[in-house]
């Protein structure tokens, strides 16, 4: 270490303004997010490859227009679940989250950028998809651009949330391990890749009142010119609202 | 010597002793922040006055279940002031500042940080006030320099993150990812974390651990740097050279509760009044208990590296009859040693413990 003759004035310094912090904060998450190979695999790699495989294989006899809504909240999922899950559990495990609790950074800020960044992502997971179904496999968007986009936020806020219910009340490594189970799960028996009709009606009951399904079945209906159905969009609300409502009760800084 | 009358009498007499000290710090602390403040133009932001207390705590009390962490602790912080909190594992020191932080409510008692409520104010606190917890927060997989400058990010007028970077020494380690640094490379890194926003007032929980002996005695000059240039800073430490070297004034806490409150050497003179400490070594091992048989010796303590000390009332009586005793038993001494006692013996003497459990 030097000599301490570089100054450090003690003069007091103000906290940025709302959206500079945000914007930084939204860089560095952006940052680390690219950093994180794993991350990357599941958030960008698995989606794409199960679309491929089974467009090409077509094991679950359903068209481009019935998978790649399946996809995309797949997606949605491996992003906000997962990727987000995982990163802010090992953020409180190391005592990041409670050191940026004595900063300047308020939690508003820290959500935003978390946000901000995950709809990055995610808008980078609609484009390489979407692209690839309407190349290789002929897919053409015939719904509502608004409607899609609108179903995508709320399909983020709930999915985010579950994620962030997670990384604040388990342990990190728990969070990883669940997060990561939760995603193989939801993938077979979500009613997302594979239809909720191919199980048993029983199974398929369940099923379609997961999160996953209902999603899966607002994607597919404002890229379809047959609308969001109603049933779906209100299932949707009321899970983004319990993910939401008990991360907020629940969530733990350090 | 441990017996619960000893301590609380001890404490008692601290107390005591306590205000005419604090008084007499506090002016000359505000002097040199007067003085300093012209050189680099400390800025009055926030709700605290000149004059009044940087921190000031009062009858604070923190529960956890049924344990007392911190049981009606009350103290005050002067501006420009090096004030260290010193106690052993589980005295309240960390649950204190944490609370002055921001970071947990109090049950009962007052706290108040540059005049205001660290609960209800800290939006306004936070830009003011530099923070180094005894976990760094460091994301590990941004590098070095990228941390800093996200932190510096967050303010309008930060320090320069480069000029910081030398300055804690880590000017090579700036492109090095956080989780590949060393412990003592972490800790500087939190170090320059906490000064980037130009704080006036400065927590550092347990600063030096885990660095080199070279980085603390740097870590100790930033620190009486930023003293002279008018920071007030409030650190909890293990070890009692830090304390010593650098506060202003060292509170010494146990079982959440205060058990002296003085100036390194008050602390350490006032107990030399009562009590002296006569520390020996000799050729060959030494009977502890035989020691203890000797008139004028209060208290036998093993030393760490080896030999005893000898607590006694009466320097004078013990010299000649230890002198006789080793005479009589054909002990040779290697080493005798009167002095007063250290802040580690006044430390042992007032906790009754060792600073490590």
């Amino acid at each position: 270490m030097s000599a301490p003759t570089t100054s450090t004035p003690t003069t007091t310094t103000s906290a940025a303004s709302f959206w500079r912090i945000t914007l930084a904060q939204t860089r560095a998450e952006l940052l680390m997010t690219l950093r994180r190979g794993e991350s990357l695999l599941v958030t960008i790699f698995i989606p794409t490859i199960l679309l491929i495989a089974f467009a090409s294989l077509n094991i679950t006899k359903v068209g481009i227009t019935f998978l790649l809504p399946g996809v995309l909240a797949l997606a949605i999922m491996s992003t906000g679940m997962v990727s987000l899950g995982i990163a802010t559990a090992y953020e409180r495990y190391y005592g990041v989250l409670k050191r940026l609790g004595a900063s300047p950074l308020s939690r508003t800020e820290l959500i935003l950028a978390k946000s901000l960044s995950v709809l990055a992502v995610e808008i980078g997971q609609v484009i390489v998809l979407t692209l690839i179904g309407a190349i290789f496999y002929g897919w053409r968007p015939s719904g509502s651009f608004f409607a899609f986009v609108v179903i995508l936020l709320l399909g983020s806020l709930a999915f985010a949330s579950l994620g962030l219910l997670m990384a604040g009340a388990l342990r990190a490594e728990a969070t990883l391990a669940g997060a990561n189970g939760l995603l193989l799960v939801l993938t077979i028996f979500g009613g997302s890749i594979v239809p909720a009709s191919a199980w048993p009606g029983w199974l398929a009951t369940i099923i379609n009142l997961l999160p996953s399904a209902a999603l899966t079945d607002a994607f597919y209906g404002s890229l379809t010119p047959s609308g969001v159905s109603l049933g779906s969009l209100i299932l949707l609300i009321i899970w983004a609202a319990i993910f939401l409502g008990a991360t907020i009760y629940t969530f733990k800084w350090e | 010597m441990s017996s619960a009358h000893t301590r609380a009498e001890s404490a008692k007499t601290r107390r005591n002793a306590t205000p005419p000290t604090q008084a007499s710090a506090a002016t000359k602390s505000n002097d040199a922040l007067t003085a300093s403040a012209q050189g680099v133009g400390v800025s009055s932001v926030s709700g605290a006055k000149r004059g009044e207390a940087a921190i000031s705590v009062s009858h604070l009390v923190k529960r956890y279940g049924e344990h007392l962490a911190v049981n009606d602790l009350s103290f005050e912080v002067a501006p420009g002031e090096i004030f260290a909190l010193l106690g052993p594992n589980g005295a309240g020191k960390t649950t204190t500042v944490e609370i002055l932080e921001g970071y947990r409510k109090t049950d009962r008692g007052e706290a108040r940080v540059l005049g205001l409520d660290p609960q209800r104010d800290g939006a306004t606190l936070r830009p003011q006030i530099g923070v180094m917890l005894q976990q760094d927060g460091l994301y590990p997989t941004m590098r070095a320099g990228e941390v800093l400058a996200l932190f510096a990010s967050y303010f309008n007028d930060p320090a320069d993150p480069n000029a910081l970077m030398t300055l804690v020494g880590l000017e090579d380690a700036a492109k090095t990812r956080c989780r590949q640094l060393s412990g003592g490379q972490k800790r500087r890194l939190a170090l320059a974390v906490a000064l980037v926003g130009k704080p006036r007032l400065l927590f550092l929980d347990e600063p030096t651990t885990g660095m080199d002996p070279q980085a603390r005695r740097a870590t100790w000059d930033i620190i009486r740097n930023l003293k002279e240039q008018g920071a007030t800073i409030l650190l909890t430490t293990h070890f009692m050279d830090e304390a010593e070297r650098l506060a202003d004034r060292i509170a010494i806490i146990d079982d959440g509760q205060l058990l002296a409150l003085d100036t390194p050497a008050g602390l350490t003179t006032s107990q030399s009044t009562t009590t002296t400490e006569v520390r020996i070594r000799a050729k060959t091992p030494l009977d502890a208990s035989a020691l203890g048989r000797l008139d004028a010796v209060r208290n036998v303590r093993a030393e760490p590296s080896e030999g005893y000390a000898l607590e006694t009332g009466d320097a004078r009586a013990l010299l000649v009859e230890l002198a006789t005793w080793a005479r009589d038993t054909h002990i040779d001494l290697t080493e005798i040693r009167i002095g007063r006692a250290s802040l580690e013996d006044v430390f042992l003497r007032l906790t009754g413990k060792e600073m490590r459990e």
